[in-house]
């Protein structure tokens, strides 16, 4: 459930007791809440763009392309090993990745460590990583409108547009709400995600 | 009383939301070197460099409580001798992003180098190129390490 849902529904439940000009007060800051999110969201949904391919080396030296990804619902998740919030979501994608992945879906780490696997190899360990992580650089950044904040993650369709961004710590609930989403939406049906 | 003209408003001010540059604000730190300062040959000399970081980030101090974090540092080139750094006090500050309190600065702070002029370096102005590193969070994102130049001269006295 987005925030904006959850400060409507908390608005519907307690507004027996408010006066007619707090309840109005209220309803417009909610719309406001709500047009802020939705914006953003419907945004990216309508303009939605085919996500830029890239070509990056894993931990093991294999290439892997994005295009690999084709048909599968992919979280792209830009993160560092320097970047704390970043580890807070990281434990979020294992889970997702674990439950997930059988219904076509794929986490795959970007990290934007300048100092390069000897720094996220022990990182990757020590957490216990279960998803793919790839050594980002700052072309691929740039194709994807230059990524100034870390965590940013995309959420990629099943044709391999981009459905949503999350710049920032993002909360676990929206995550899923939209990965489910985009797994019940067929490759080629752009209508049922983030609708 | 909510007034039929401002629901109209409501979207445009959304938008603005989304578009607002505040939003997607990044972390600059400033960073100034005193002039006149002297130094007599064989002598040391201490020199206050000023920072101030943007309102609504911090960035990690030299001392950081976690091994992964990238700490704040000042580097000089130059023909003075680089004797010490010493570092601001950091604040521990509770971030909900992370367990504990992270050791960070905020706001101004000041880097005080100290200087020795050795016995052999020539009488005269020289110059000291420094760089500060850091890397820089706010309550819920974090920015690539960034590397800001500062250049100092300094007057050599016989």
């Amino acid at each position: 459930m987005h925030p904006y849902i959850e400060v409507r529904d908390r608005y519907n439940e307690g507004r027996g007791l408010l006066s007619n000009s707090r309840i109005r007060r209220r309803s417009a800051l909610a719309a406001l809440g709500a047009l802020f999110f939705a914006s953003c969201t419907k945004r990216q949904a309508k303009d939605r763009r085919l996500a830029p391919e890239f070509s990056l080396k894993d931990a093991d030296g294999k290439t892997v392309r994005l295009s690999d990804y084709r048909g599968k619902v992919v979280l792209l998740d830009f993160w560092a090993t320097w970047c704390g919030p970043c580890k807070l979501e990281i434990p979020w994608f294992m889970e997702f990745e674990r439950k997930y992945k059988d219904r076509g879906f794929a986490v795959l780490g970007v990290s934007m460590d300048d100092d390069g696997w000897p720094a996220i190899k022990p990182f990757l360990q020590e957490l216990g990583v279960n998803y793919r992580v790839v050594l980002g650089n700052e072309k691929t950044g740039d194709a994807y409108g230059g990524i100034e904040a870390l965590p940013t993650a995309f959420l990629i369709d099943r044709d391999g547009r981009v459905a949503f961004e999350h710049v920032g710590v993002s909360s676990r609930r929206m995550f899923e709400n939209d990965i489910e989403k985009l797994l019940e939406a067929p490759a080629g049906d752009k209508r049922a995600a983030l609708q | 009383m909510i007034s039929k003209s401002y629901w109209k408003l409501l979207p445009a001010i959304s938008a603005l939301l989304c578009s607002s540059p505040a939003l997607a604000q990044t972390p600059v730190l400033t960073v100034k070197a005193p002039a006149g300062v002297v130094v007599k040959k064989g002598q040391t000399v201490e020199v206050k460099v000023s920072a101030a970081l943007n309102a609504g980030f911090h960035l990690n101090s030299h001392t950081p409580t976690e091994d992964y974090l990238i700490p704040l540092t000042l580097t000089w080139d130059g023909p003075l001798k680089t004797v010490d750094v010493v570092y601001p006090k950091p604040q521990m500050e509770k971030y909900s992003f992370d367990d504990k309190p992270l050791s960070v600065l905020t706001g101004q702070f000041s880097l005080v180098t100290k200087f020795e002029a050795p016995a052999g370096v020539a009488p005269g102005p020289v110059t000291l190129n420094g760089k500060v590193r850091y890397q820089a969070c706010n309550n819920n994102s974090c920015f690539q390490p960034k590397t800001v130049p500062v250049t100092m001269t300094i007057q050599v006295l016989p």
